[in-house]
């Protein structure tokens, strides 16, 4: 890969806390690798504002792997930017041109309010679990392996339910910032194990109520969440969310 | 069970299961309507739309309809307004090109376009023959029926207004349906990795046999005659 460096302006989101109306600014970042990540590139910003004496852009970020979901960017109107299946912090400057304008929000939705800068408040998906992302076991010893039998097409789609890494893109990106994708994988990774079908009609409908009432909005299916996934979580699951809703209330 | 009904999913299955009933109410529809083609004396038309509209089981279905489409547009327009709320600060750029269709993203205006014209519809054709200023006529078989025939052949051999619109109805329709078709079937839950792909598939083609079923009538009077 060829290093090649080009300068761009970064129109960034700027709100001092989550009573200020906020405001953009623009700032010109020079000799920007294209090798370099996208926050490695808001390193260099933040490095000169500091030269500047002005405050640093404030942004989430934490593992800088693509596993911990904190780097929650909306950049040119998509979340986490110009690419399928990553995290902002696995973008890469590649993806941009020499002298080309960047925008940058924090995620825009009513459940997640901006706390400062980029930095928005995720507890409300903390909140969503507590409700019923769990299964009720007695501890002790851990259980043998191979106990409770479970089919491998149910294993897989449990695992691949169980990778969404609560970042919020899918809400970001949205059109009514609907949480049913991130809902619906933490319904599914336990509705699809013997262990979580116990507590299936209550854990869904004490979390869609929760959903509800945290302001999220209802699902349009446009499919939009699933794109911009980087865990490419599928719209099955949101299926399987609406028969599990719907079986719930009937059944009692 | 009140829970259910102002909940998000409560709502929108009850979108789901009117759009389903409409969808099923299109194709008899459709059906009907393409006799129009068949029969330039309009005999088989006549006898099929009276046939339609005298049996007792129509009798029961028309009040459903009128109940289902209320329905559906009263739920969908809830489901919209609510979701118009849930993002009080708006992106400066917002980019979907990539990640959903058009369609998808503009139901409610594909919807309140198909409204409007439902309404044209309903006093082009509707309201003539339910509340009788239309001529009546008689066959071999001495049943007196309505000439709807008439009135249709009619309004689409020189109105060519009229023909547009209803080709642009049948369009708008088939976006609606395009995206309505799978999603109702996703939001009752009757979906997974392999029912998508067919359900996606099976409602393009619905949705072509319905944009070009009902283009194709005011556009079969207008040219033939
Ligand atoms: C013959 C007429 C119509 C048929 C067959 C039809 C069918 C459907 C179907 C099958 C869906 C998908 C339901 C789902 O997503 O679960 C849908 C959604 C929708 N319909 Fe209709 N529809 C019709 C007329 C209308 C009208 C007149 C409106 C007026 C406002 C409307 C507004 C909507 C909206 C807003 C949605 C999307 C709701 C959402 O998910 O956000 N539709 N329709
Ligand atoms: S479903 Fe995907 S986009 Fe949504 S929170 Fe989980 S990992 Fe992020
Ligand atoms: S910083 Fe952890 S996923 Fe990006």
């Amino acid at each position: 890969m060829s290093d090649k460096n080009i300068n761009i302006k970064v129109k960034v989101w700027r709100q001092v806390d989550a009573n200020d109306k906020g405001r953009f600014e623009t700032y010109e970042v020079n000799n920007v690798s294209t090798d370099s990540s996208f926050l490695e590139m808001m390193d260099v910003m933040n490095e000169s504002l500091v030269q500047q004496g002005k405050e640093p852009v404030a942004f989430d970020h934490d593992c800088r792997e693509g596993i911990c979901g904190m780097c929650s960017l909306f950049i040119n109107g998509r979340a986490h930017g110009p690419d399928t299946l990553i995290t902002t912090c696995q973008l890469h400057m590649r993806k941009f041109k020499d002298s080309q304008t960047i925008t940058v929000e924090p995620w825009r939705a009513k459940g997640f309010p901006v706390i400062k800068d980029l930095i928005v408040d995720r507890t409300a998906f903390d909140k969503i679990l507590h409700a019923g992302g769990f299964v009720s076991v007695n501890t002790g010893n851990a259980p043998d392996a191979n106990a409770i039998p479970i089919s491998k097409p149910a294993a897989d789609e449990a695992m691949d339910a169980a990778s969404c890494i609560g970042c919020g893109a899918c809400v970001a990106t949205c059109k009514n910032s609907s949480a049913m994708l991130f809902v619906a994988a933490k319904v599914s990774q336990l509705a699809l194990l013997p262990q979580g079908k116990i507590e299936a009609a209550r854990r869904a409908k004490a979390m869609v109520a929760k959903m509800d009432d945290l302001g999220f909005g209802s699902c349009s299916n446009t499919g939009a969440c699933e794109m911009e996934c980087p865990k490419g979580i599928s719209l099955s699951n949101i299926a399987r969310l609406n028969r599990e809703y719907l079986v719930a209330n009937v059944t009692d | 069970m009140g829970r259910f009904y102002n909940s998000s999913i409560g709502k929108k299955f009850f979108v789901s299961i009117t759009g389903l009933f409409l969808m099923a109410f299109l194709l008899v529809h459709l059906g009907v309507n393409s006799l129009l083609m068949f029969d330039d004396t309009g005999e088989l038309f006549n006898q099929a739309a009276h046939f339609m509209g005298s049996n007792p089981i129509m009798k029961v279905i028309e009040p459903i309809l009128g109940i289902g489409f209320i329905l559906h547009i009263v739920y969908a327009l809830i489901v919209q307004i609510v979701n118009w709320t849930k993002r009080p600060v708006k992106y400066s750029k917002w980019d979907q090109k990539e990640s959903s269709s058009w369609a998808s993203r503009n139901m409610i205006y594909l919807g309140a376009i198909v409204l409007i014209f439902l309404g044209i519809h309903l006093v082009n054709f509707f309201f003539k023959i339910k509340f009788g200023t239309v001529a009546p006529i008689t066959y071999a078989d001495g049943v007196k029926m309505h000439n709807s025939y008439a009135l249709v052949a009619e309004l689409f051999k020189n109105c060519t207004a009229i023909d547009v619109l209803y080709v642009l109805g049948g369009i708008f329709l088939g976006l609606h349906l395009n995206h309505g078709f799978w999603s109702a079937f996703q939001t009752i839950g009757w979906s997974n990795n392999d029912w998508r792909k067919k359900l996606e598939l099976v409602g393009s083609i619905y949705a072509l046999i319905i944009a070009i079923g009902f283009s194709i009538i005011p556009l079969y009077f207008l040219i033939k005659f």
